[in-house]
């Protein structure tokens, strides 16, 4: 197997806030080969964007960061980017560090034209380009995303919300970054433009070897687009592995439920998670969906469940799979720890999302 | 013209409920206009309008769920807010119980507004932050004076928190927006909406700024009220899933019309326009054994102050004709997709044929007139078109565009390209289905020209 490009260890980023930390990502580790689309999924607040301003180094002054980044480049050894100063940081994003960012109406600069916005990206992480090969560079760029030459001297206020994000891709990708992370690309877009933009970021990994990371709440983009995924609740991944395996036979009761409660074209009856994603400044104890959870047991609300390795590959953080992986983990759980957890049936809208 | 839909919804359950009309819209035109300059700039022309809504008939009955689709632009809050009256029209007529609504006054429609209210997509800006829930929840009642002292009002608020789930109500009433989770904010928009019993609720894309496990919660709710409250809604998004799971009757809108409209299952079963159905086949679904069709149509919505001529999803359609309105712009449009595939250089070699590309720009023009580039002739620039033709009739799927031209020949030290005389497809009923459908396609046999 491959070696891959990036190696998440045991990543937590806190912000400070006056009750305390808010553990906004807690202990999270993972991987992105070479060439592979990881989709990073789970609802809002539950610590997916943190987690990818995190990768790349981009969280705020105010957050402790603690864990292991580790990025390969091609051939060299890894280095591991937490820790590292600002500058050094600075000087891999471009050549091997590339952001996409949601709503393309507010990350370009309405006053600045597209050409400066190259000329911008590729002054400052490729000193000494002229201007001859500036242009060339993001002509090239562009072209690829379907955007014409007539249009390279216009104001971003002339394009539609599709031209635009296919714009900020071609920013990212100019600077030919081995690995991306995409934040919610298409949450302003249409549905037409929206698929669009999932076939250039399929396209991508055939044609450069890019790997990325795409950020989402909806599971249909992950499913279409993406090998891998991570489900993420309150700042943990509960479930990770093979898309279309975790999308067949959803391991974690919380993969289940999402899929579940989501409207898809198929969907014949209302269904929904009670309650809502905990306060991360003082997380349940043990599993944190346990009081949202339908299969809950005693144990699940004292003992915080492992990550267990399934036959497919899938790796799950539940007790239910973790007990019938290795029956003798069932001690931890204390006694009575595998009676159900009848508590779920009391939360009312009160702590609705 | 047009036959009323005479819409028997085949689903069961809540379309059993469906009954007399409630409100029709007939001949419906909402039109911005367009200030001179800044437009003029762009386009060299007068002042436009913006056709949000272009000739539009419905007929929206007593206890119906009708489902307003299309992408942004397509005209579907506009026409969701004037059919209770809430934007003027400007042309045609929007009735309710018989009574012509456009041509009240605000002090004619107040009356009325308590029977029809409006749900808007963000509860964190529909919501007053100084306002506590007792106050906005209230609100109506105070506006309408439906109460006569504080204790009604009070029972009248609290009736109205318990209906949308807010219990116990005491421990919502002196609380502020935001203190209240977004989910929980919906629902006091929602009991702010229902508390002056309307009969009719618009609601503009209610899900959308919600989380997943929080969305399919709210839509229940609404059903609820629905059957409790013997509520009809018209139900504005652009998420096709839900409005599947939703209304009984669906209009799908592009750029300020309804290009089909029909019972949801009927639509979503068999769906008739080339645009519905590429609306279906590009949303990403959570199964792996489906994936995205390889042709999407291209582009995006055009701009509906300069909307295409005949059909306006023809430029993207892949299954266009003759009749569909092709004019000069999609032939700059096709030229310009062609060089972005080719090289640079073979890229700049084809277009140096041409003098001025831009200027095939202007809009609604059934004939243009080419003028070549330097130290090439008319016949050049005729000779390199019918080069693209041949290829494109050989290439599969085929390039509809071509359908379109009618005669290529030179003319005045020009090369002129005239294409077929546009036709606007009329919404008209698919025989057996209670689908109305605007498409050249479905035309009943006889009226199509031929591709």
């Amino acid at each position: 197997m491959t070696e891959p490009v990036l190696s998440v260890r045991d990543l937590r980023v806190w912000y400070g806030t006056d009750r305390g930390p808010v553990r906004a990502v807690d202990g999270v580790t993972f991987d992105v080969r070479p060439g592979e689309t990881l989709g990073l999924v789970g609802e809002s607040g539950c610590g997916k964007s943190t987690l990818g301003r995190g990768v790349l180094g981009l969280t705020p002054a105010a957050a402790a960061v603690d864990g292991e980044v580790v990025l390969r480049s091609t051939g060299g050894a890894g280095r591991n980017l937490v820790g590292l100063p600002a500058k050094e940081i600075q000087r891999l994003r471009g050549p091997e560090l590339g952001l996409i960012f949601q709503e393309p109406m507010t990350r370009l600069n309405p006053l600045m034209r597209i050409s400066q916005h190259f000329e911008e990206a590729l002054r400052s992480h490729e000193k000494g380009l002229s201007k001859q090969e500036i242009r060339t560079r993001a002509l090239e760029s562009l072209r690829g995303m379907g955007i014409p030459e007539s249009r390279y001297r216009s104001y971003p206020h002339e394009f539609s919300g599709g031209m635009r994000q296919r714009i900020m891709i071609a920013l990212a990708l100019v600077l030919r970054p081995a690995f991306i992370v995409a934040d919610e690309p298409t949450t302003a877009l249409d549905v037409l433009v929206e698929a669009q933009i999932i076939k250039i970021l399929a396209d991508l990994r055939k044609n450069f070897d890019t790997s990325l990371v795409l950020i989402t709440h909806n599971l249909g983009i992950v499913a279409e687009a993406c090998d891998r995924v991570a489900v993420m609740y309150a700042g943990h991944i509960v479930e990770q592995g093979d898309a279309r395996e975790v999308f067949a036979n959803p391991q974690h009761p919380y993969t289940r439920e999402l899929l579940r409660s989501t409207i898809s074209l198929s969907t014949t009856g209302l269904h929904y998670i009670p309650g809502s994603p905990p306060d991360l400044v003082e997380p349940p104890q043990g599993c944190r969906f346990h009081p949202r959870c339908p299969v809950a047991m005693r144990g699940c609300a004292t003992v915080e469940p492992p990550e267990v390795v399934l036959p497919t590959g899938v790796v799950s953080a539940c007790w239910q799979q973790a007990i019938e992986a290795e029956p003798s983990l069932v001690d931890e759980l204390g006694p009575g720890g595998r009676e159900p957890l009848a508590a779920v049936e009391e939360i009312s809208v009160a702590d609705e999302a | 013209m047009l036959t009323k839909p005479d819409i028997e919804p085949s689903g069961e359950g809540a379309a059993a409920q469906v009954g007399e009309p409630l409100v029709e819209a007939t001949g419906l035109e909402v039109h911005f206009g367009l200030r001179g300059g800044l437009f003029s700039r762009f386009s060299g022309g007068p002042a436009g309008a913006v056709r949000a809504v272009d000739g539009i008939d419905l007929t929206l009955r007593k206890g119906e769920v009708l489902g307003l689709v299309g992408e942004s632009g397509s005209g579907k809050t506009t026409l969701g807010r004037t059919l209770i009256g809430l934007t003027k029209a400007t042309a045609g007529s929007v009735s309710y119980r018989g009574q012509d609504i456009t041509a009240l006054g605000e002090r004619g429609l107040r009356p009325l507004r308590r029977r029809l209210q409006m749900v808007f997509q963000d509860p964190h800006a529909s919501l007053n932050p100084a306002m506590d829930i007792r106050t906005a929840v209230g609100h109506p009642l105070r506006i309408h004076n439906l109460v006569a002292d504080d204790r009604e009002y009070e029972a009248r608020v609290v009736d109205a928190l318990e209906r949308v789930g807010l219990t116990p109500p005491e421990r919502y009433l002196g609380k502020f927006p935001g203190d209240l989770s977004g989910g929980q904010k919906q629902r006091a928009v929602l009991a702010r909406a229902i508390i002056a019993e309307p009969e009719l609720l618009v609601a503009d894309e209610p899900i959308s700024m919600l989380d997943m496990s929080v969305r399919a919660k709210i839509l229940q709710l609404m059903l609820d009220l629905k059957r409790d409250l013997d509520l009809t809604y018209v139900y504005v998004t652009h998420d096709l899933a839900s409005a599947k799971f939703f209304c009984d009757t669906i209009a799908i809108m592009y750029l300020g019309r309804i290009v089909e409209y029909g019972p949801t299952e009927q639509v979503f079963a068999d769906p008739q326009h080339p645009y519905t159905e590429a609306l279906l086949a590009a949303i990403p679904e959570p199964d792996p054994e489906r994936a995205l069709p390889r042709e999407l149509p291209r582009g995006e919505i055009p701009d509906a102050a300069r909307p295409p001529m005949g059909c306006a999803f023809h430029p993207r359609c892949p299954v266009a004709v003759a009749a569909c309105g092709w004019e000069a712009r999609d032939l700059r449009t096709l030229l310009e997709n062609r060089w972005l595939e080719l090289a640079p250089e073979a890229a700049s070699r084809e277009k140096s044929l041409f003098a001025d590309v831009e200027s095939l720009a202007a809009d609604g023009q059934s004939s243009v007139a080419i003028a070549p580039g330097r130290g090439h002739t008319p016949e050049d620039v005729l000779e390199y078109l019918r080069h693209l033709r041949e290829e494109a009739s050989e290439a599969e799927p085929r390039e509809p565009f071509w359908h379109g031209v009618v005669t290529m020949h030179a003319e005045n030290g020009r090369a002129v390209v005239e294409f077929a005389p546009p036709r606007d497809p009329r919404l008209s009923l698919i025989p057996a289905t209670g689908v109305q459908v605007a498409c050249h396609l479905r035309e009943p046999v006889g009226s199509t020209t031929g591709t």
